[in-house]
């Protein structure tokens, strides 16, 4: 007899384990399969985190975060034509993880359905499915650059949906959605009254234009919860910390379920958090700058190839198509070309085909990885 | 900012970065990237193309110093030409007129510490406008041409991540 809830049995474990495993017993595997920026925080952030535990900054802050990190980031957030309430709209989280993982528990009762823009972060099915929703993967296409349109909605009957999820920039694909194209989600959610979860953690990390976000078009606010966070943009994944705004009713049970489960983000995090605010513009602009080049570089290398890849405008990641299945083709390039990259199928459906290749990671790391991808290529051929 | 300063600023950043590598990442032609490059050896802003090295490193002994040099001028003697003499010696490897307590700021290498003071004493001192030189020998250098010279930091991050 199992001691494992039926919850736990069920849980799959991540597509991306076995990969892990057999890069682990390898000597020289460059890896473009890192889901996280190569730079480490900006250093005033990092010290800012330093003096707090310097000062004796040790202890829980109030549950919903530090009130000076939730004014900074409401005034932060003002560039992407937001406008939250710090005492009400505002849930500093432990990381956007956390953060979502509480959306579901306070939005989704068993049976309600979770409807999923994919290919998507791994979390988000899961994360519906312990609060008991049903998960129904909204697949995107190749053809359509990975957007959520209108009749990618419709072709998956997601009007019986109650929430919808969705990323952009996304990861794993790199796609954006400007206004336009986000108008037409909000039209389906409005149609269909469903609740938008909207994970906006990359949105520093946008090439080619501003970030749009749905939650500021008409008749959204009230039915959208916007993620952010600083891993990402401020090169912190390690501190954990991220922030959810939306209406303060569910902001509010949020709270509530954070305040048994977690109690409150990391002190430490929040010191070096409001420090990022308040001063390192500058130092995320030339990560991006950096990003950018990087970004080129690879869609360039891939097309030289002869790989279809659609011109990715935002995160950190572009995802061309593979001859063949995907995971094979991630598990061959490993073996072979000791190069990593995550099989797209493991981002859901609409990934198939294709893999994700993070360009987080140094320029001649990039030259190295896709000169080996290029002579893997020639070889198979 | 124009197209030829940021070729110019992926040059500093790597100057074995080929054409192709600088055009991939500016969305540029190879042709374009060598034309800028061209110009702007052409117009004397890049002056050429070396090696940053940790000497410290080699196992040949190499030693570097800086070395503060005052001067007096007179009229016939401006610094232009006093650095005409200094900069052709090929133990200066850096040579530049600062503002503040002295006049030059010059760069030595040579094999020996022997060697460097030699050549302070008898080829830099007795130049007649030269009125004070100070030796600082460096000990250890941690960041050159904006590269840290600490053994990398090791990427600790796992090869996987979702």
């Amino acid at each position: 007899m199992s001691y494992l809830s039926e919850r736990a049995e069920r849980t799959p474990p991540s597509g991306i384990r076995r990969f892990f495993e057999i890069a682990e017993e390898m000597e020289d595997v460059v890896s473009l399969g890192v889901g996280e920026p190569d730079f480490s925080a900006p250093w005033p952030a990092r010290k800012a985190a330093i003096e707090a535990l310097e000062r004796g900054q040790t202890s829980y802050t109030s549950n919903r975060g530090r009130r000076d990190l939730r004014e900074a980031i409401a005034a932060h957030v003002t560039r992407y034509g937001h406008d939250y309430d710090p005492d009400e709209e505002i849930l500093v989280t432990t990381g956007v993880s956390e953060g979502m993982d509480l959306a579901m528990r306070a939005l989704v009762d068993p049976s309600d359905v979770v409807a999923v823009a994919e290919p998507a972060y791994i979390s988000y099915g899961p994360d519906a499915s312990f609060s008991g929703g049903e998960v129904l993967p909204v697949p995107t296409r190749a053809e359509e650059e990975f957007r959520l349109t209108y009749d990618a909605l419709e072709r998956a009957g997601a009007e019986r949906a109650d929430v919808l999820v969705l990323c952009y920039p996304n990861n794993p694909t790199g796609a954006v959605m400007g206004s336009d194209g986000l108008a037409e989600v909000a039209s389906f959610a409005r149609e269909h009254d469903l609740f938008v979860l909207s994970d906006e953690v990359y949105a520093a990390l946008t090439y080619d234009g501003e970030h749009d976000s749905i939650a500021t078009l008409p008749g959204m606010r009230e039915r959208t919860l916007v993620f952010n966070g600083f891993s990402k943009a401020y090169a912190m994944t390690g501190l954990r910390l991220g922030y959810a705004m939306g209406p303060p009713e569910i902001v509010g049970a949020m709270n509530r379920i954070h305040q048994y489960t977690m109690l409150s983000a990391p002190t430490t995090a929040q010191a070096a958090a409001i420090e990022a605010l308040q001063s390192c513009d500058d130092a995320v602009a030339d990560m991006r700058e950096q990003y950018d080049r990087r970004r080129r570089f690879v869609l360039s290398r891939f097309r030289e190839m002869g790989l279809d890849v659609f011109e990715a405008k935002g995160a950190f990641y572009v995802f061309p198509s593979v001859p063949g299945d995907d995971e094979a083709f991630a598990e061959d390039l490993l073996r072979e070309a000791e190069v990593a990259v995550v099989p797209g199928s493991v981002f859901g459906e609409g990934g198939t085909g294709h893999v994700r290749v993070s360009y987080a990671r140094s320029l001649p790391e990039l030259r190295e990885a896709t000169d080996r991808i290029e002579a893997f290529l020639a070889a198979e051929r | 900012m124009d197209e030829r300063r940021r070729v110019l600023d992926v040059l500093c950043e790597d100057a074995r970065y080929t054409p192709e590598d600088i055009a991939r990442q500016l969305d540029l032609e190879p042709e374009e990237v060598a034309a800028h490059v061209e110009a702007l050896e052409d117009a004397g802003v890049v002056r050429g193309y070396t090696a940053v090295v940790d000497w410290a490193a080699l196992d040949d002994d190499v030693v570097q110093a800086k070395v503060e040099l005052n001067v007096e001028l007179d009229r016939e003697t401006g610094y232009e030409d006093i650095s005409r003499r200094i900069a052709k010696f090929d133990e200066v490897t850096a040579f530049q007129l600062v503002s503040g307590d002295y006049d030059f700021a010059l760069e030595v290498r040579a094999d020996s510490m022997n060697d460097v003071s030699r050549f302070v004493s008898e080829e830099v001192a007795p130049i007649p406008e030269v009125t004070q030189t100070v030796t600082h020998y460096v000990m250890d250098t941690y960041k050159d041409a904006g590269i840290e010279f600490e053994d990398g930091e090791r990427d600790d991050r796992l090869s996987y991540s979702p």
